[in-house]
């Protein structure tokens, strides 16, 4: 027991990964649900699976956790195989499924000593390592209640508690967020982040600022692969989106003419490819006119085009509330990549038409 | 083994934690109490040739609550994990599938033991009142309930195999049913053979529980009926496990 701990921690210094995936392919009859998928976990990385519905993440994640086997592929956690070596696999998992599935007729301490007893905890660290978990994940108040009666954003926490109760190395954590309020999910969030000192997460989500925020590296995958890996912002330079994508100005306006005068200028301004009356404007009436502005292709290589618009208003002496660029969001990247990879297989099928013919 | 006890553990707590095994029980001892005060009523009628717990096991009361037993105590077993999905964390638990298929079949074993116990404080009863014994000889009893249990084991095996291949508690429940009227009405095949056939005779009698039943409460041992249920049981529980771990390989 104590020869294979040391082992592990031995072979994670060398560099042993914490989830390694090698060619991992999953078809529901014709369905092909996980195309030949590879990829890796280092200790300690917060990694982010985002897709959209459908797309094979949680297949992925129950193959992963061990609940499904996989047709093709080899999975490793920690160094164990998923298959082969299964019970060692899972007892170093902590799995939250979707929808977060529990027994409503149990108490939520009830329930969590009962799992961590299956989880192989100590029958006398079980209470210690139960009050840890309903306190990390603020539930401890309702420790008497019956499962059954908890609220949505209350069950998901219950559902992570079990998750981690065993200290295990890994969490998979499924849409932890779904189906929760904004507090709540600011919640979880934060308590995500705590977790990924202490553990390596992967994580699911179809919301993209979610993954953005909490995790360090990110996988989208779309129809069972991967279309794109890495840090947000590697992604952002990648997806060939300029980093300011677009500029906010608003400006003072007396009114309607007003307003399109200081529009026909703008357009005219050579460091301004594009730019419109914004839907959301407030109206000229009210005084000012919110302007969207996308920078020259030229421009937003070189910087920003914001001091030329300042210089401009300054001139012209316009009364000025807001200048700000926002930057291109992982939600435009995302887009990006998913719609490229369908794209591209259908160009190559063309091309193979056209061989073909 | 550790996994094992809790496993089982939780079967029965939950088994008891919902309202289920308490409605069970109650309509179980009104209909057997019922039962077993129709036998000893008829001793008011002057001598008779069965004995008390002759009479208590082989009435049309004691055989049917008996036979729509099965199908409540083991439909939801395995569907309703299948379909409330927490199937999914204690599978991925570090839990072997042969510890959770004999712990769920050991817990509603248990649940079935518990329900059947208090019947024998009929008997009890009867002794204390009366100070005449229910029946011919200790063996009667002993023969009884060990029949009922033997019974027990292969139906609620065959109740847990129903309940492992749909998510449907209902579907279970009348899968379960249809399957042990099966084999329970085979054994009523003796009785329209009579005593022509000797030889379909020998066959009837392994699967009739009626005539198991009649020789057993008689306190007369068999050893056929032991050996045909335990080792039904045992093929029961083999096919469970491998129903329940193709519905994973082939989902």
């Amino acid at each position: 027991m104590h020869l294979g701990l040391a082992v592990v921690r031995f072979t994670t210094l060398l560099g042993i990964r914490m989830i390694s995936v090698q060619g991992l392919t999953k078809n529901y009859g014709a369905t092909h649900a996980v195309r030949d998928l590879s990829f890796s976990v280092d200790r300690g990385e917060v990694i982010g699976f985002l897709g959209p519905n459908g797309a094979g993440k949680s297949t992925t994640m129950k193959i992963l956790s061990g609940y499904l086997p996989a047709d093709e592929g080899e999975v490793r956690i920690a160094g164990f195989d998923i298959l082969s070596q299964s019970l060692k696999a899972r007892s170093r998992i902590g799995y939250l499924p979707e929808n977060v599935p529990l027994y409503p007729e149990m108490r939520v301490s009830e329930y969590l000593r009962y799992r961590a007893s299956l989880k192989g905890v100590r029958s006398r660290r079980i209470t210690e390592k139960v009050e840890d978990a309903l306190e990390l994940c603020s539930v401890s108040h309702v420790r008497k209640q019956l499962i059954g009666t908890l609220s949505k954003g209350y069950r998901q926490r219950v559902g992570l508690a079990d998750a981690l109760v065993n200290e295990p190395d890994i969490l998979i954590l499924d849409e932890p967020t779904i189906g929760l309020d904004p507090g709540q999910i600011r919640e979880v969030r934060e308590l995500i982040k705590g977790l990924a000192k202490r553990h390596t997460i992967l994580l699911s989500s179809h919301i993209l600022s979610e993954v953005e925020m909490t995790c360090s590296r990110v996988l989208i995958i779309n129809k069972g692969q991967i279309v794109a890996t890495g840090t947000p912002a590697e992604l952002r330079e990648r997806s060939g989106i300029p980093l300011s994508g677009s500029v906010r100005m608003e400006i003072q306006t007396a009114n309607q003419e007003a307003a399109e005068a200081v529009l026909t200028i703008l357009q005219s301004l050579e460091s301004i490819d594009f730019a419109t009356i914004a839907e959301a404007s407030p109206s000229a009436t009210s005084g000012w006119t919110r302007y969207e502005i996308v920078p020259a292709s030229s421009a937003s290589l070189t910087g920003d085009p914001r001091p030329a618009l300042f210089d401009e208003a300054v001139r012209r002496g316009w009364k000025l509330r807001e200048l700000s660029a926002h930057e291109s969001s992982l939600e435009e990247i995302f887009t990006t990549f998913v719609s490229r990879i369908p794209a591209a297989i259908e160009k190559k099928s063309a091309t193979q038409e056209l061989f073909k013919s | 083994m550790r996994i094992f006890w809790i496993l089982t553990k939780r079967e029965i707590a939950s088994a008891f934690q919902t309202p289920m095994a308490w409605v069970i029980l109650f309509f179980l001892l009104l209909v057997s109490g019922f039962n077993f005060y129709a036998g000893v009523s008829v001793l008011n009628h002057g001598p008779t040739e069965v004995t008390v717990v002759e009479s208590f096991f082989n009435t049309v009361f004691f055989w049917f609550s008996f036979l729509l037993l099965f199908p409540l105590l083991t439909m939801r077993l395995y569907s309703e994990e299948y379909r409330s999905g927490t199937i999914e964390p204690l599978m991925t638990a570090p839990v072997r599938d042969t510890q959770v298929v004999l712990a769920k079949f050991l817990g509603v074993l248990f649940l079935y033991a518990f329900l059947w116990m208090p019947t024998g404080l009929y008997f009890l009863i009867f002794w204390w009142q009366t100070h005449l014994t229910s029946a011919g000889a200790t063996g009667a009893f002993v023969g009884s309930y060990l029949l009922l249990l033997l019974m027990g084991m292969f139906y609620l095996s065959l109740g847990c195999l129903c309940s492992s291949f749909t998510r449907h508690q209902i579907t279970a429940a009348v899968m379960t049913f249809a399957v042990i009227a099966l084999f329970f009405l085979t054994g009523l095949l003796s009785f329209l053979a009579g005593n022509v056939d000797t030889m379909m005779q020998g066959i009837t009698i392994t699967f009739s529980p009626i005539d198991q039943m009649t020789q057993f409460s008689r306190g007369i041992f068999d050893s056929r009926p032991v050996v045909w249920y335990l080792v039904m049981t045992g093929l029961c529980l083999f096919l469970t496990l491998q129903s329940f771990q193709a519905r994973r390989w082939r989902s």
